[in-house]
């Protein structure tokens, strides 16, 4: 009998499925936490305490809770359904959201042995779900009918246009650095410890992908989308309860995502900073998640840092940001990037034979 | 072929950058304004009229809900109003304290303001940094008058009452530990005089923190570089005053031009702006927060040395002492009096305006020698201010209006009255 479990267990489609649940579970109780790190510490930025009523785990850590009991509120609350809106796109916008956010992590190397689809073509499937995401504020934005909302989305589009280009060249250094498409691939090709990471030879496009990321998922200070000041929450104001929910769970999936895929593409994802510097059997320089997780984990507070910072900038001013300095900078490194790899210097793995 | 309308948004009452109830219609084209229709009238409460019904003495409170952020600053004008009808003078220890908590509440009104316009550009820290400051200056309007707020401090012929010796303290309680208590109630051990005196070495270190958040910070420069400028010529056009009239480099203050109780005793300087954009006109409000914070401490210097009367010794005016009513049958008829039937104004009218920390706050007052005003009419600097945000966001785009709205420092207890 348990021997049958376990070869039931044991088949392909059984076994990624569950890896499939175990990633999306551990994205979404990563959001949650990732919620109350942020409240945390931007409230200590701010000089007060943040979330410190909800439960507590062996007395320490007061509030640890508080993202759940935020998640039980909105489920319990009415979804709010405009009279004008169009009620079906209206339901689909935020799963268009989310459903991106999460099945992105498929092609996202956790560890040397763990991606759930080891495909070749993994940063075009990157690159294709992550512009799928802007659809779901788009369609948000036009199908709840309010002004606010419509402004919103608007504006989102022609940010994402903008920064998915920027972003998108960012990465073509970076396939070009590895000689590959596939995320695990990118990844071995950094190994050698931090100076072989990506973002030393490739550090103004990192640069770019960084803060094409915060764009990439309306963060401060390119949050115009949802501009809490001038057009309230933009593309979400008409959303309430789960359906508002998913959005939020959406923008921060987003963010982890963007996390992750900066730490794969330019810090190494999974390698350890200290390999090749430390014996290789030593366990600090061993691959491994943690190190994912705490690369992970240091970008996630460079945004919440970000948000605590600094001012919005203006609709107009993010464009010019994006056509007229982003996209130059990538333009003018691939070509540099193209130069030193047909002379041989630095690591470049493309043109050599 | 349809025909192509420009789009209308209404941007308040309810809208969180609409300081209170400002109601826009905004005519846009795409992003940005080509018109833009402020609609007033949503918080009035009818002040000047409900003023001609009570004794004079009884709309002081009225006068600190009217910009219900700067609350002493229009109980001067008023409490000046009836003084010069009256024809008292204020004793030099009242005119001091007055001095000290108008400079007091230009701190605590630009603290909120900046905090305000931070957030409106969406840097939120500046709020919270701005608001832990304020905090102590309630304390200290609570120290002297008994609310954090609508203070009723100021009253004809002086102030209410003489400075406390000692401060409010903090308890320890279930989320404050006996720790952080005492490290609180540390600065709190002193009078009020000592702890302002603390809290005023301990300002310029706070303004420095917000200004590094935002003085140089470039996207703060590229949101209010250029915003929103109002020519010198303009801007007196448009009547004008206080900071946005200094912004754009008029140097014109109140305190300076037409010195009133003992502004022309302290040292202080008036900073103006070069461009009149919003830039300007934040410097030109962190640098007065800088030059009150040393007004005050003059303030405090001479009220330390100096004690005195605070009150002028007039029966008509100062209700007698606790003691003597009990006792006495003159003070008790006096004390009853007073807080019934208050006192009466000769016949006359004047006008008294202070600088407000928003600009020149006024009332003009007609007395036909009753106990209440004929008439009271308060002029607002807000008002005039938001009668030139149209021509401010003409052709600017809807993230800037909100700028406007923020440099502008807008509070829509004064401008509905």
């Amino acid at each position: 009998m348990l021997q049958r479990i376990l070869d039931f267990l044991a088949l392909p489609v059984v076994e990624t499925t569950i890896w499939i649940l175990v990633v999306t579970v551990s994205v979404i109780l990563s959001v949650a936490f990732s919620v109350l790190f942020e409240r945390k510490i931007i409230g200590w930025m701010q000089l007060r305490k943040g979330p410190n009523r909800v439960g507590s785990l062996f007395g320490f850590w007061p509030g640890v809770f508080q993202a759940f009991a935020d998640v039980l509120k909105l489920l319990i609350k009415e979804v709010v359904v405009p009279t004008r809106a169009n009620k079906v796109l209206f339901g689909i916008a935020p799963i268009i959201a989310l459903v991106p956010a999460l099945a992105t992590w498929a092609v996202v190397p956790l560890s040397p042995e763990l991606v759930i689809a080891d495909i070749d073509a993994g940063l075009l499937y990157v690159l294709a779900l992550t512009s799928m995401g802007v659809y779901g504020v788009i369609i948000a934005g036009w199908a709840a009918n309010s002004k606010y909302a419509f402004l919103g989305a608007m504006r989102s589009a022609a940010q994402i246009v903008a920064y998915e280009i920027a972003m998108g060249f960012a990465l073509v250094g970076v396939v070009m650095a590895a000689g590959s498409l596939n995320l695990g691939e990118i990844v071995r090709g950094q190994a050698g410890g931090p100076l072989s990471w990506n973002v030393i030879w490739l550090f103004p496009l990192a640069v770019v992908y960084i803060i094409s990321g915060v764009a990439e998922t309306n963060r401060a200070p390119f949050d115009v989308a949802e501009g809490e000041s001038e057009i309230v929450a933009g593309f979400h104001v008409e959303y309430s309860g789960i359906a508002f929910a998913l959005f939020f769970l959406a923008e921060y999936a987003n963010m982890l995502l963007i996390s992750a895929l900066t730490a794969v593409f330019f810090f190494g994802g999974w390698l350890s900073p200290f390999d090749g510097y430390l014996p290789a059997d030593s366990w600090l320089a061993r691959p491994g998640f943690p190190w994912l997780g705490i690369k992970i984990s240091a970008f996630m507070f460079f945004y919440f840092w970000l948000r605590a910072t600094f001012p919005r900038y203006r609709y107009d001013q993010i464009m010019r940001l994006g056509w007229k300095v982003l996209i130059p900078v990538t333009l003018v490194w691939i070509a540099a990037e193209g130069v030193m790899a047909h002379f041989k210097v630095g690591p470049w793995k493309v043109l050599s034979p | 072929m349809a025909e192509i309308r420009n789009f209308t948004m209404n941007f308040g009452p309810q809208h969180p950058a609409a300081h209170g109830v400002l109601r826009l219609v905004l005519e846009m084209d795409g992003e940005v304004i080509t018109k833009a229709d402020p609609h007033i009238g949503l918080l009035h409460r009818g002040t000047e009229k409900l003023a001609e019904s009570k004794p004079f003495n009884q709309s002081i409170g009225y006068m600190d809900r009217l910009d219900y952020v700067s609350m002493m600053c229009n109980e001067h004008a008023y409490v000046m109003a009836i003084e010069r009808l009256l024809g008292v003078t204020v004793p030099e220890r009242a005119q001091y304290i007055r001095v000290m908590f108008d400079e007091v509440t230009r701190i605590l009104n630009h603290l909120m303001w900046l905090g305000a316009h931070g957030l409106d550009i969406g840097a939120m820290t500046v709020f919270l940094l701005c608001f832990k400051e304020r905090e102590d200056l309630m304390d200290c309007y609570e120290a002297v008058s008994g609310t954090r707020m609508h203070a009723t401090y100021y009253r004809p012929g002086g102030v209410y009452r003489d400075l406390p010796a000692g401060m409010p303290k903090y308890q320890a309680s279930k989320w404050r530990s006996q720790k952080d208590a005492d490290r609180l109630n540390e600065a709190r051990s002193g009078s009020l005089l000592d702890f302002l005196a603390d809290f005023t070495r301990r300002l310029p270190k706070a303004i420095d923190d917000v200004e590094t958040l935002l003085t140089d910070n470039r996207i703060w420069k590229q949101r209010t570089v250029n915003i929103g400028v109002v020519s010198p010529e303009r801007a007196l056009q448009l009547g004008f005053t206080g900071p946005m009239i200094r912004g754009s480099g008029i140097a014109w203050d109140l305190r300076k031009k037409q010195p009133y109780d003992v502004y022309d005793r302290v040292d202080f300087d008036i900073p103006v702006g070069v461009n009149g954009d919003c830039y300007d006109r934040y410097l030109v409000r962190v640098e007065e927060m800088r030059q009150s914070n040393r007004i005050v401490a003059q303030c405090i210097e001479w009220l330390r040395a100096n004690p005195g009367p605070v009150m002028v010794d007039s029966r008509k005016l100062r209700p007698p002492r606790r003691e003597e009513m009990k006792d006495d049958m003159e003070s008790l008829i006096h004390h009853f009096k007073l807080f019934t039937e208050g006192y009466c104004v000769p016949e006359g009218e004047t006008y008294a305006a202070v600088e407000a920390p928003k600009g020149e706050f006024g009332v003009y007052l007609v007395s036909d020698g009753a106990n209440k005003p004929y008439r009271l009419k308060c002029r607002a600097p807000g008002f005039a201010h938001l009668a030139s945000l149209a021509e401010m966001v003409e052709g600017h785009m809807l993230a800037d209006v909100v700028a406007m709205i923020g440099t502008q420092d807008i509070v829509f207890g004064e401008v509905d009255r």
